[in-house]
């Protein structure tokens, strides 16, 4: 959990990208990690694919499907988290996807797997804190950090909920929908972040809809992370295996000018 | 209500859960809306005003209490292959004579209420079979809402009077070509709407299936049929049945005649999945063929492999082809109150043409499914003892379907 809380910085925000596992194939998804560092990423988010992504958008629900189509099993997603761990030590590695493929062997084997592939940490989209004893438990006594999800429905009421067992950065949702499809109002994002970091700690990371390094430079300016997913899972299905090169231009162009934001 | 704590009705728990099961498994956007319609549902329950409403929409919009039948065709036929002394009398609750031809209009009928006293203003539902669907543009057509209905695009194809139902009813049919084309990828389409749309949006769900509150508010709405049935079987029969048997999409028919008898010792029941191709094959019984894990809101027994990822299900019958059930119903297997069997494709069709032969009902092949277990059942039973089965839909909709499985033309 180190190497998350050393990503972000005091004098920028933390470049956060996230890709699927096995898109276009596990053969591929390697060199695609690489890319991301190599543009500038500062946190990698690795999707777990599933067969009914509920929360999702068209472009990652198609990245899923190849994903699954092409044969990608949890194994192949370990193994290629371990790789990433020993060609990138200081790089954090997060985990991203549903409550099934996460729980189906158990809470405590999951947990395990990812303390012994060098993941720092996990983001379940449809495990609330209400249910937060099926997986955090597990995850936080391997020292995994718990991230959780704040969106525009979440009220002062809830937020401390939310916060009570939260570890790593806390995931501002930034839209009420699903990923990739609209942006929120930069006045609405700022406005939410100033809420949510009157009430953590935590670093507030923002994400759904982030598009064009504008953008990112504009969130960049104010929080402290950016997540941006769905328009590298594009550059991947628009460019299939030979999506790297253009997945590194697009991260350094985001990168660059999140640098330049403050 | 008094919880007893060796009662099987005091399910489920304040979190939602039914034994391991159940629970609110859902994005963070909407965990605050299904807090509200928690809340909400708490007080509806409390307020005399919220059940009168319901009750005269039952009475005199939907046709409620419906009838209990002795089928004494049907277990004269069947009886005619059974052992001596053997073959049991067999009664239906008459829930495909409901407006709209099945017993979806009863939860329908509440969660509209419900929407309504939360200020929503925008219905949307998913729809496998497409009863759910027409029942959902139904109460939107009666009390004035726009209505959209997510329907995988194979059940489109092969339930297309339901799809012209519900057009003629007002409601936008939204097409869902995703995944398999059936129920589970119309739910996963709706759940994407109601997540974009949480501020004037209420998700009407068509089974007792999906986060708390809903597996509760759907069978307390659909426990209409059990509450009448074991009233109407008293004042016919002066005792309560030996066997419940209903059919198992979801499992909204099922527990809503079950619940009301579980803490009838002397009441056993049975509800029935799909088995499709045989339990060896393709099928949609996640009893039988899965094991438990978490999608769309609870957890429950889904079809998977062993990452977890679902499996496509299979049945003849659209309504049942869901790889999941109802979080309760997992619950009642694990406590061994309920058993659970399974029909195949074939024996459901057989059992279709049974009814409309020796009863003059044409049966919804989800339904046939049970009545497929009835026949089986009987012949154990002695002639003296009593069968109680959900005629939990009609058959209008599915004739093309039947006509296309035996080979012959409409016509």
């Amino acid at each position: 959990m180190t190497r998350l809380s050393n990503a972000f910085r005091a004098d920028r925000a933390a470049l956060i990208t996230f890709v699927t596992a096995g898109d276009p194939s596990v053969k591929d998804t390697p060199a695609i990690l690489d890319a991301l560092v190599e543009g500038g990423a500062d946190i990698i988010e690795l999707g777990m694919p599933f067969t009914d992504p509920m929360a999702d958008g068209p472009a990652i629900q198609a990245a899923n499907i190849r994903s699954l189509t092409g044969g990608t099993k949890t194994a192949d997603i370990l193994n290629i988290a371990k790789n990433f761990r020993a060609k990138h030590p200081n790089v954090p590695l997060i985990l991203m996807g549903y409550a099934n493929p996460m729980t189906i062997r158990g809470a405590d084997w999951f947990a395990d797997a990812c303390e012994q592939n060098g993941v720092d940490g996990v983001i379940c989209v449809d495990i609330p804190v209400e249910e937060d004893d099926s997986l955090g438990d597990s995850l936080r006594e391997k020292n995994i950090a718990v991230v959780r999800l704040a969106t525009p429905t979440t009220d002062a009421e809830r937020l401390p909920q939310i916060l009570s067992n939260a570890t790593g950065f806390l995931y501002y949702v930034s839209v009420a929908g699903i990923t990739g499809l609209q942006q929120a109002a930069q006045n609405s994002i700022e406005e939410a972040v100033k809420r949510l970091k009157s009430g953590t700690d935590l670093p507030v990371a923002v994400g759904f809809g982030v598009r064009t390094p504008e953008q990112a430079a504009d969130i960049g300016r104010v929080a402290d992370g950016v997540v941006v997913g769905s328009a590298i899972v594009e550059l991947v299905e628009k460019y299939g295996n030979n999506a790297t090169p253009h997945v590194k231009d697009y991260i350094a162009s985001l990168a660059s000018a999140i640098a330049a934001a403050r | 209500m008094n919880k007893q704590s060796n009662s099987f009705m005091n399910q489920p728990d304040e979190r939602g859960h039914f034994g391991q099961f159940g629970g609110r498994y859902v994005a963070e956007t909407l965990m605050p809306l299904i807090l509200d319609l928690e809340k909400e549902y708490r007080k509806a329950q409390k307020d005399p005003e919220f059940s009168a409403q319901f009750d005269d929409l039952l009475t005199n919009y939907v046709g409620r209490p419906s009838p209990l039948y002795y089928a004494q065709g049907l277990t004269e036929d069947i009886r005619k292959n059974a052992p001596a002394d053997k073959g049991a009398q067999i009664w239906f609750k008459r829930d495909e004579l409901n407006h709209t031809g099945a017993h979806k209009i009863n939860n329908c009928i509440g969660q509209i209420l419900l929407a309504m006293r939360m200020g929503k203003t925008r219905i949307i539902a998913e729809t496998g079979a497409g009863q759910h669907g027409v029942a959902t543009a139904t109460v939107c057509a009666r009390f004035g809402l726009p209505c959209y209905i997510y329907m995988g695009s194979k059940d489109i194809e092969r339930q297309a009077p339901n799809m012209f139902r519900m057009k003629l009813l007002g409601a936008e049919v939204i097409p869902v070509e995703s995944g398999t084309g059936t129920l589970k990828d119309a739910m996963n389409e709706a759940l994407r709407d109601w997540v974009a749309n949480v501020d004037d949006t209420f998700y009407i769900i068509g089974t007792a299936a999906g986060p708390h509150p809903y597996p509760e508010l759907v069978r307390d709405f659909q426990s209409v049929i059990g509450r009448e049935a074991r009233a109407q079987m008293l004042e016919r029969k002066g005792r309560l049945p030996d066997l419940l048997v209903a059919a198992i999409g979801g499992g909204s028919n099922a527990i809503g005649l079950f619940h009301p008898f579980l803490d009838d010792k002397e009441v056993d029941m049975l509800g029935i999945e799909a088995a499709g191709h045989g339990i060896d094959k393709e099928h949609a019984a996640s009893l039988a063929g899965g094991k438990p894990g978490i999608l769309h809101g609870n957890k429950t027994y889904l079809l998977q492999d062993e990452d977890g990822q679902i499996d496509e299900a299979h049945s003849i019958s659209a309504g049942l082809d869901y790889p999941g059930i109802g979080p309760e119903h997992s619950w009642l297997k694990e406590s061994g109150r309920v058993r659970y069997d399974s029909v195949t494709d074939v024996e459901a069709l057989d059992a279709f043409q049974l009814l409309c032969r020796t009863e003059g009902i044409i049966p919804a092949l989800e339904p046939s499914h049970a009545i497929a277990a009835v026949a089986r059942e009987a012949v154990k039973m002695n002639q003296d003892q009593i069968i109680l089965a959900n005629l939990c839909g009609r058959g209008d909709k599915d004739i093309f379907t039947v006509a296309e499985a035996l080979g012959t033309e409409i016509g």
